[in-house]
């Protein structure tokens, strides 16, 4: 076979594969929203190590070239260098696979990055368990509690592409760092397009008196099903999308401790450390808290299969938090 | 004193030679001096890198004076940068921070640490500590720059046993193939670190073929001779039709300009009383009996 592939040349199966991973929606929002910037002016950079289709930066390679600076397969010296670009008064967007970002690159990030309060933006992509089958290297189920835990480093967990291009479009002049956790690609939609960002401000999804569900990332589209179904059962439920890990809206959090009797966590993540951690610390802080549920990937490394058959095993689809949630109800 | 408009004869006068062997004195004097008030310190690791340090901030670099933060000037990164205590005097010396500041060095509060810390200290342009990160930085600045079609040069400190660290070789990689000419890696070959001889720790030779096979441009030099010094510095900052990186492996003591430091090894992180340290100062200022 020689010359372009079109879809004369491959099988329909094989065609369609292609097409639609090249389609990924959500990281073709950060390339979008990267070129929206720098179109409107805005110094904005991108860095990625080997991984521009995956996490879609392509589109901002072709059009800004100057911008964008490929480091190959050197996770930790791109880190670095980013912190070097941003001190010269870019704001460069580092992307790479969660997993690296949060494990092989901790310790640029805290001091080169964070410590040095230089406005870097740290795009892990593929987080949670979205990698399904190729395993443990490739999953990140640590980086909230990791990333948390640096101080001056934000974090953030949109919910979809249009939830990551708004928060990117409002951050652009965050003075300090962050760290945007984002899935694969075929998030399924949230928010309408223009949806409004405001950083440590989480965004309600009504309320309930018997139970306050608070997710994040890719958490949030089947939660807010599983709320759906359980209000069309005739339960009081609410959604909290915490869209925002750090600074975490505590405010937001007390209300729904006043207002509900009890409370489920959701995250993509360790049930240590991460969204769930960050609730149940602002609930010891109160006290006389409700009785708070931490649901997602319990202090274990992921099985492998398929993400979709992982988050059914996992009980993190719509129907499995549903379940979850009438177990704390009950 | 250099200025935005560096002057790049090739050759020095010897009232140049000597105000940059002042300064060397200088940074090595007021080493002594903080120091003592931190009790103990990197003296040799200092030393051997000092006649670098006067030669980049006093013939090198573009700088201008009280303004640590002017986006056209040259940067200065330390891999090493244990030897911090040795450029605050010299930020000081360019308007950067009152002088008196170094007085509060390593006490409570400080901007002044063991390490140099680019939030609190001006004039210091990168943060450093963890060995092996500088030269991604300095690559960072590089391509920073050249985004916004800034052409400073980028000098980046490095000690000879932070070549065993993997980040560094990353970083020589990609700069290489992003043709970073304005990035001037000085490695401190004084030979030793913590543990010992580098040779007998890990081993990093043959370091120039390495640099070279990595795509820079090598040069090397007697880390202590500053006409040498401040001319190869010149030479690489006025060759404009270099398209690579170039890498100075300095050659050096550790403990230069102490005897027992030069040839006893241990001496990475000291201490001296006061009446050794009178005697180091007056060996290194010349005056009195070294003995």
């Amino acid at each position: 076979m020689s010359g372009p592939i079109t879809s004369e040349s491959l099988s329909p199966a094989t065609w369609q594969y292609r097409q639609l991973n090249a389609r990924a929606p959500s990281l073709s929002a950060l390339a979008d929203a990267l070129i929206e910037l720098a179109e409107a002016g805005e110094p904005v950079a991108a860095c990625t190590g080997d991984l521009q289709y995956s996490n879609g930066l392509i589109g901002f390679a072709r059009r800004f070239p100057e911008r964008m600076v490929q480091f190959g397969i050197s996770e930790q010296n791109m880190v670095t260098a980013a912190a070097g670009i941003a001190s010269t008064g870019m704001i460069p967007y580092a992307a790479t696979f969660a997993s690296f970002l949060a494990l092989l690159c901790c310790e640029q990030i805290r001091t080169d990055c964070a410590y040095s309060a230089l406005p870097v933006r740290l795009i892990g992509h593929h987080a949670g368990i979205s990698l399904g089958f190729y395993g443990t290297s490739h999953h990140a189920t640590e980086d909230l509690a990791i990333m948390r835990a640096i101080a001056d480093l934000a974090v953030v967990a949109p919910a979809d592409g249009a939830q990551l291009a708004a928060a990117i479009r409002a951050t652009v002049r965050y003075p300090q760092p962050i760290y945007f956790r984002i899935a694969r690609g075929h998030d399924p939609v949230v928010y309408p397009k223009n949806v409004a960002f405001e950083l440590g401000r989480a965004i309600r999804h009504g309320e309930g008196s018997e139970l306050t569900i608070i997710a994040c990332g890719s958490m949030v589209h089947p939660a807010l099903q599983a709320v759906t179904a359980l209000r069309a059962a005739g339960r009081s439920v609410g959604l909290i999308d915490m869209h925002t890990i750090k600074p975490l809206d505590r405010h937001a959090v007390i209300a729904a401790a006043r207002g509900s009797k009890a409370l489920l966590t959701v995250e993509e993540h360790n049930v240590l450390g991460g969204l769930g951690g960050a609730v149940a610390e602002v609930l010891a802080d109160i006290g006389g808290a409700p009785r708070l549920r931490r649901h997602g990937i319990e202090d274990s490394y992921s099985l492998i299969a398929p993400p979709t058959h992982l988050y059914r095993h996992y009980r993190l689809d719509a129907e499995g938090i549903e379940a979850v949630a009438r177990e704390v109800m009950a | 004193m250099p200025s935005d408009a560096p002057l790049l004869s090739n050759s020095l006068s010897a009232a140049q030679i000597a105000h940059l062997e002042e300064r060397a004195m200088f940074v090595r004097t007021e080493t002594l001096r903080l120091i003592a008030i931190a009790k103990v310190g990197h003296y040799s690791s200092t030393f051997s890198c000092a006649e670098i340090f006067s030669v980049l901030y006093n013939d090198t670099m573009r700088l201008r004076r009280g303004e640590p933060r002017w986006p056209g000037r040259d940067r200065f990164l330390m891999g090493k940068g244990h030897a911090a205590v040795g450029l605050y005097p010299l930020l000081a010396d360019w308007g950067f921070f009152p002088a008196s500041d170094l007085d509060s060095y390593t006490r409570l509060g400080s901007p002044l640490g063991d390490h140099p810390d680019m939030r609190l200290v001006p004039g210091v342009d990168f943060s450093s500590g963890s060995i092996g990160h500088a030269l991604s930085g300095g690559l960072g600045m590089v391509l920073g720059g050249r985004m916004q079609k800034q052409e400073f040069d980028v000098y980046v400190l490095m000690g000879d046993g932070e070549m065993q660290e993997g980040q560094v070789w990353a970083a020589a990689l990609s700069a290489a193939h992003h043709k970073a000419r304005n990035l001037i890696a000085i490695i401190d070959r004084n030979r030793f670190q913590l543990d010992g001889r580098v040779e007998e720790v890990i081993g990093i030779e043959p370091l120039p073929d390495k640099w070279r096979a990595f795509g820079w441009e090598v040069h090397e030099v007697d880390g202590h001779d500053v006409e040498a010094l401040a001319l190869l510095l010149r030479r690489l900052k006025a060759d404009l039709t270099r398209q690579t990186p170039a890498c100075v492996i300095a050659h050096t003591l550790k403990g230069k300009g102490v005897k027992f430091m030069e040839t006893e090894p241990g001496w990475h992180l000291g201490y001296l009383a006061p009446e050794d340290e009178a005697r180091v100062l007056a060996e290194i200022t010349g005056k009195g009996d070294a003995a």
